[in-house]
């Protein structure tokens, strides 16, 4: 096996192979985030969200795929056709990439992963950072101007929130030392009797609560869904996409769902570390943790108005942030000297 | 400002701003208050969601329905066997949207088809323009046409849904036939 690995060949078929297992993973993760969304929001309205194709509408996704597939690619008079083609792209490409660096604990000491790079997290906010272009071409192209305000809208959002949410992490990088996903969350601390993993939210409370919020805002869920705003807006940039290219931008819009409460699990929550559960049920569990957590929060709270989600991006959040880095400083150096 | 019942309407029309209580003294904007309702609200949400479901799973689980529900219409016979409809055409001189035509026939003692002179020699009912209001039923002398429970009446072309009069003599749901028999005697004479 390490010879085949070895050979330059072999290399890459082993990395071909692992990639189109990750893809198939995550496609199918994405599909059941999108029927626990409907059957929890229907639970929360007492409703019991689709239950008809299939096993508990297990199938429902698969339903509604082939009905999007099949749909006409429509392309509307007057866009910037390259453009508006390569907006959704943009969505799905930069949404997939996110998760070259995500470790995937299978068992203990046995982990997976595409790329483990030493700056893994830095690389996951470069491609979330991609999300702005997606939605503001999207929105642009369209040449509609409930698009291009949606689109205005997410540009402002997302530069505000990219703000707080890599600021939230700082004080975490601070006391592992290390970008790399893996390092954070096998972070080992000595406390008297205790040796091993913690979750670092014990450490980085204040972090945890502004990625929280970050994290919400970058994906456009709700109550930051303003770019959507489907009352305000009528979709915002997605008014003028169907079939297809309307599935690249809702499939990226679940897949960042998935990779931010993955990385939520990771960064805050001691990854596949839980107790005496398996590695990779402790992970899966983590996950769905915090996707039902979106969910919740989607199924409670009314949108904020644009200039309420401002301030809190810049007046709140921001300078919150910047403390915790401070006092995070002050106290790190006063334990370790 | 009354409503149509009477009642007092405590908040009366106001422009923007105008009549907008001052905060009270004192009363700073907390932190700990906002946190303190929003986990409020989301307590709410969850204990919804472990409560069940209020939806009526539709095809396999109907509602009851009232019983002077206005479906599909049915034809009556009477109980010897002879059609109720005299072929008077009251209905469709009731009918608001003209949906109902009716050709009668005259009776002859060799083929007698219902007790009166006449009889329906046609009778079709187009259920697209039907707006199911019932005074057919209500205008009819004899109690031929009444309209029963069933409402699922979709079909694939236009054609069907001209029901015929073969198809409105279908015998009427029991439960429905025994009522407007204790409601009102218009028997066979």
């Amino acid at each position: 096996m390490t010879d085949f690995y070895n050979n330059a060949v072999g290399h890459w078929v082993v990395v071909t192979v692992a990639i189109a297992a990750l893809l198939f993973t995550v496609l199918t993760a994405t599909a059941y985030t999108v029927w626990f969304e409907r059957v929890a929001l229907g639970r929360i309205q007492r409703r019991p969200g689709p239950n008809r194709v299939g096993p508990f509408g297990l199938m429902q996704l698969a339903a509604d795929g082939v009905k999007l597939a099949f749909k006409e690619s429509f392309i509307p008079a007057k866009t910037d056709k390259v453009l508006y083609v390569i907006a959704p792209t943009i969505a799905v490409a930069a949404a997939f990439l996110s998760w070259a660096v995500i470790p995937i604990g299978l068992w203990y000491n046995v982990q997976y992963w595409i790329a483990d790079l030493n700056i893994g997290v830095l690389l996951i906010f470069a491609f979330s950072s991609l999300n702005v272009y997606a939605i503001l071409l999207g929105g642009y192209s369209s040449n509609n101007k409930y698009s291009l305000l949606g689109g205005l809208r997410s540009a402002a959002q997302l530069i505000s929130y990219e703000i707080a949410l890599g600021l939230s992490l700082v004080p975490t990088f601070m006391i592992v030392g290390s970008l790399r996903l893996r390092d954070i969350v096998d972070f080992t601390v000595h406390w008297g009797p205790y040796t091993g993993p913690i979750p670092l939210v014990l450490l980085t409370p204040v972090g945890f609560v502004i990625y929280l919020i970050a994290a919400v805002a970058e994906t456009n869920r709700a109550p930051f869904d303003l770019p959507e705003a489907e009352q305000e807006l009528i979709g915002g940039f997605l008014t003028e996409y169907s079939g297809l290219k309307f599935v690249m931008y809702y499939l990226a819009e679940y897949v960042n769902m998935i990779t931010v409460s993955a990385l939520a699990a990771l960064l805050f929550f001691g990854g596949w570390y839980l107790w005496f559960v398996p590695p990779v049920f402790a992970f899966v569990l983590k996950v769905i943790f915090f996707l039902f957590l979106y969910i919740w929060l989607r199924g409670t709270l009314p949108r904020l108005r644009y200039d309420m989600l401002m301030r809190l991006g810049w007046k709140v959040l921001m300078p919150l942030a910047i403390a915790n880095i401070i006092i995070t400083g002050i106290v790190l150096v006063a334990v370790q000297g | 400002m009354t409503d149509e019942n009477g009642d007092h309407d405590p908040t009366p029309l106001r422009r923007p701003g105008e009549g907008v209580p001052p905060k009270p003294e004192g009363e700073k904007p907390s932190v700990a208050a906002d946190v303190a309702a929003l986990a409020g609200g989301l307590k709410t949400t969850l204990s919804e969601f472990f409560k069940p479901v209020v939806t009526t799973m539709y095809p396999e689980e109907k509602t009851p329905r009232s019983e002077r529900y206005r479906g599909r219409h049915y034809l009556r016979r009477y109980d010897n066997g002879l059609e109720r409809c005299i072929g008077c055409e009251l209905c469709a001189a009731a009918c608001p949207v003209g949906c109902i035509l009716v050709i009668a026939a005259e009776n002859t003692d060799e083929k007698r088809v219902s007790p009166g002179e006449r009889y329906a020699k046609t009778y079709e009912i187009n259920m697209l323009r039907c707006i199911f209001c019932g005074y057919c039923e209500e205008a009819c002398p004899v109690q031929a046409i009444v309209l029963g429970p069933e409402y699922e009446l979709s079909d694939t072309s236009r054609e069907k849904f001209i029901y015929t009069k073969e198809k409105l003599l279908e015998p009427l749901p029991p439960d429905v036939e025994t009522r407007l028999k204790a409601k009102k005697k218009v028997e066979a004479p």
